[in-house]
């Protein structure tokens, strides 16, 4: 069997997915954010899976800058839930509804 | 061929470490988790030809965000503390095996590239590589480039600030 | 000179904003002087031209300023003939000489600035009105002029009785103005265009009689809110609370006179419907006598004269009607000298008087006002019809017109002369109680002459009032060649033999001098007489008219706009906003429920959401 870039795709999805799940299902902060990270990552093979499809150099490009943006955010939001727990001492992200209408 | 199998291996363990990672009751586990699957993510982006991405996969997601990660979850402590200890029955024979294995695998698949050069697996294409990478990170796309130099000088900042503000030192320091 | 014209108006509008935005910091008497200024400067400029007219040299043109509204045919440009350069002499020097009389009279009040500013506009409105080239800058004009004549008979507005006739003039006037809109809209519809010129060349191929009529009568509608008629006459009495210079230009000389010169203006129109020529000339006479009878009542001086100012306009309407148009004219010009003159007049004896217009309060005041006293009794004369007298030609040159007409219309020419008799009668009662008997004031008032600011006008005008007759002798007919250019488009109408005009004039003037007599009679003796019957009482109420309106128009449009106010506007209108207010929050307090602060909630509601569009696109988007 050839590996077609179906494949990719699919596999991409489904990462995806379990990453969705990771982020309504868990209640610790911290593993929603890793969750988001892996549904990042999938975007990531999709982007380079097409761009070898395509024959672009653009996709990779793209999913360095994804890479890098990524970076960023953990960065800050890891900040964000280090000081959001000093306050309240709990990682649980059900407590942190202060937003409510 | 080989392509196939390199291919179902790792996009198993890529499947298994996310499912893993959302399951496991132990948050450092969890983090274990996503370490497998960036590795799995970045062999295969190997196969895509991405060598350059690949590389930065690793150094970038598994070397700093995931440490980064980890630190944190040891910062602010896990939900429901499990015994530390070896979970799995014969944890330490796997680890041999498994460390050794990949050692041996690493130089029987590198021998003929180390003793023949690079041509011994064939050109690759030649798109992945870092040079057609950069021609088009620093030509075309320079702007975005700087914006997201920018952008990370901003989080750096950003972090710092929130790190700093609401602790003693910041509170003394005001009051001077 | 004619391109100097535009100053006519944009120098009073000068002095007006001037005299507003300065006028403090100027001061009395300076302010004064340069609206003075500002008036005859404007009476210079048009003198020239309108010799020009005098001595047939010049011809009638029209002076293009600048465009207003294409679409319409609104263009903003002055219509230069003699009618307009006529009336322009009458605004301009009238207002001019009450200018300067203003000076003295307004001494020492609070607000002197402001005063000779509205007097300035409204003399730029006035201007506006009369050299307009079509109907639309005229309708500017028409609503300025009523907007200047709410500023000053409100100008002591402090006195809810001032205040209230101002408001009573504006609303009075706003029906009248409803008239000339809709005449307006019927003009625009059959013609396409305000433009004079248009208009009065195509009308007789244009309009249908039907439509001339209506328009006609609608105009005529405009006039009597102006030109205080019956049915809209009402506001011009209340008028009277305004300064006495005030009711000297506007309410006698020059702004009543504005629906005049609306209808002479468009007399080809009403020369396409005889029917409305009948209906004008019919309420210009029931207005004349109507007037002249409640005028018999009066015990304020001012008031006599009010009600004598909408006698006489019912004369100049009556021979518009009959389509003696340059006789109505000619009367509307002598009747601004002479009423102009004695209003000043009587403005100058209740200034001498402390404030006094009662004039059972008065008497006797020849010896103390002299100019004022022989001023007067030449605008008592004029009014009255005694040759050589100004008033004398005009008025007889309407009567003779109505009674050319003959059949139906000699009903109409007794009713005139019976007007005149009343007034011959009336005018000498106003004479005779102010200056001849005993003195009749309070011990503390101290009558005196008036300064030469205010005697001086009295005086230019006593002579115009003199003089000017003999403008339009049937011997000579001077008036009428000069203001043939105007009504080129209307036929010749035969003149009278010379000898059936000397009867009638005769005639009219013996009746004058009977009234005059008979008034004179009445009350030159040493006891003036009751005047307490039924008849002076209803008529000094002026017959109840006030009530009436009152009663039946005042009163349900007040219960109408009360049902508005209590009912209509906070249950209909608020009910409604206030209702979609509500809606909006309790649509808000439902959403409200979707914001739970649960992070996961909302990632699950994009997750769902990101699902959908995904189904969508496939569905709708050509599938996989």
């Amino acid at each position: 069997m050839i590996i077609t870039t179906t494949w990719y795709l699919v596999l991409a999805a489904a990462l995806f997915s379990i990453g969705v799940s990771g982020v309504l299902i868990r209640r610790n902060a911290l593993v929603m954010f890793m969750s988001i990270e892996l549904m990042l990552n999938s975007v990531n093979l999709t982007f380079v899976a097409v761009s070898k499809d395509l024959g672009l150099v653009e996709g990779q490009v793209a999913a360095l800058f994804v890479m890098v943006v990524a970076a960023a955010e953990v960065t800050v939001g890891l900040a964000i839930i280090v000081a959001v727990f000093r306050r309240k001492a709990s990682a649980n992200i059900d407590e942190l509804a202060e937003l409510k209408g | 061929m080989g392509e196939l199998i390199v291919f179902v291996i790792f996009a198993t363990v890529a499947l298994a470490s996310a499912v893993a990672m959302v399951s496991a009751r132990n948050p450092v586990y969890s983090a274990i988790g996503l370490l497998g699957a960036m590795f799995s993510i970045a062999i295969l982006y190997v196969l895509l030809d991405a060598h350059f991405v690949a590389a930065v996969q690793v150094i970038v997601y598994a070397g700093a965000v995931m440490t980064l990660f980890l630190f944190v979850i040891m910062l602010i402590g896990v939900d429901n503390p499990d015994a530390y200890g070896p979970a799995v029955p014969a944890q330490k024979v796997m680890t041999w095996v498994v460390s050794v294995g990949l050692f041996a695998a690493i130089v029987l698949a590198g021998r003929a590239a180390w003793v023949t050069g690079s041509d011994a697996f064939g050109t690759p294409d030649l798109n992945g590589t870092i040079e057609k990478v950069s021609d088009e990170l620093f030509g075309t796309w320079t702007v975005v480039f700087l914006s997201t130099v920018m952008l990370l000088t901003i989080a750096a900042v950003g972090t710092i600030a929130l790190a700093y503000f609401g602790t003693e030192v910041a509170d003394e320091e005001a009051t001077l | 000179m004619t391109e100097l014209l535009w100053l006519l108006v944009a120098l009073p509008l000068a002095g007006a904003l001037v005299n507003v935005l300065f006028g403090k910091k100027i001061g009395e008497p300076i302010a004064g002087w340069i609206a003075f200024g500002l008036v005859v400067i404007p009476w210079a400029i048009a003198l020239g031209p309108t010799i020009g007219f005098l001595t047939g040299s010049a011809v009638p043109e029209t002076i293009y300023l600048f465009s207003w509204i294409p679409i319409v045919g609104a263009d903003v440009a002055i219509l230069w003939d003699p009618l307009s350069a006529l009336l322009t002499m009458i605004v301009t020097g009238v207002g001019a000489l009450i200018h300067l009389y203003s000076i003295g009279y307004m001494h020492g009040d609070e607000r002197y600035a402001r005063f000779f500013a509205y007097l300035n506009l409204f003399i730029a409105s006035m201007l506006i009105l009369v050299l307009a080239s079509n109907y639309a800058v005229m309708f500017i004009g028409w609503e300025l002029v009523g907007l200047s004549s709410y500023l000053l008979i409100s100008f002591w507005f402090t006195k809810p009785s001032a205040a209230a006739a101002g408001k009573k003039a504006f609303v009075v006037n706003r029906i009248g103005d409803w008239g000339f809109l809709v005449a307006l809209m019927i003009i625009f519809a059959s013609f396409g265009t305000f433009d004079f010129g248009v208009i009065f060349v195509s009308a007789p191929s244009v309009l249908t009689v039907g439509t001339a009529t209506a328009i006609t009568l609608l105009l005529f509608l405009g006039a009597t809110g102006k030109s205080a008629q019956i049915p809209l006459y009402i506001w011009l009495p209340d008028a009277m609370e305004g300064p006495t210079p005030v009711s000297a230009l506007i309410h006698a000389a020059t702004m009543v006179t504005a629906g005049v010169f609306m209808m002479a203006r468009s007399a080809v129109l009403f020369e396409l419907a005889p029917v409305s020529g009948a209906v004008v000339a019919t309420v210009g006479g029931a207005t004349a006598l109507l007037a002249a009878v409640i005028a018999v009542t009066q015990m304020d001086i001012k008031k006599v004269l009010a009600y004598s100012t909408i006698s006489q306009l019912g004369y100049m309407v009556m021979g518009i009607g009959v389509g003696a148009y340059t006789a109505g004219v000619f009367h509307l010009t002598t009747h601004a000298f002479f009423k102009a003159l004695l209003f000043l007049g009587a403005g100058s004896v209740i200034h001498g008087m402390a404030n006094q217009q009662d004039m059972r309060k008065m008497g006797g005041l020849r010896k103390f006002m002299p100019i004022t006293f022989v001023t007067m009794t030449v605008g008592w004369l004029a009014i009255s019809g005694i040759f050589p007298f100004s008033g004398f030609w005009s008025k007889d040159e309407v009567l003779a017109a109505v009674f050319q007409r003959g059949g139906l219309w000699l009903i109409l020419w007794f009713v005139g002369i019976v007007a005149a008799l009343l007034t011959a009668f009336y005018m000498t009662r106003l004479y005779v109680l102010t200056f001849y008997g005993e003195p009749r004031w309070d011990a503390d008032v101290n009558p005196k002459e008036s300064s030469w600011t205010m005697t001086a006008p009295l005086v230019v005008l006593a002579l115009a009032a003199t003089v000017f007759g003999a403008f339009n002798t049937p011997a000579r007919l001077a008036f009428e060649h000069f203001l043939a250019p105007s009504f080129a488009l209307i036929g010749e109408s035969e003149t009278l033999s010379l000898s059936l005009l000397i009867t009638l004039a005769a005639f009219t003037m013996l009746v004058a001098i009977g009234g005059i007599i008979w008034s004179w009679r009445t009350y030159a003796g040493d006891e003036l007489p009751a005047e307490d019957s039924s008849f002076w009482r209803r008529g000094l109420d002026g017959f109840g008219v006030d009530d009436f309106y009152g009663k039946y128009i005042v009163a349900p449009g007040r219960t109408m706009s009360q049902w508005f106010s209590d009912t209509a506007d906070p249950k209909g209108i608020d009910g409604v906003s206030h209702g979609i207010a509500g809606g909006v929050r309790s649509a808000g307090e439902g959403l409200k429920t979707l914001q739970s602060g649960q992070v996961r909630s909302y990632a699950g509601g994009i997750a769902v959401a990101g699902v959908l569009l995904i189904v969508a696109l496939v569905v709708f988007g050509g599938g996989f």
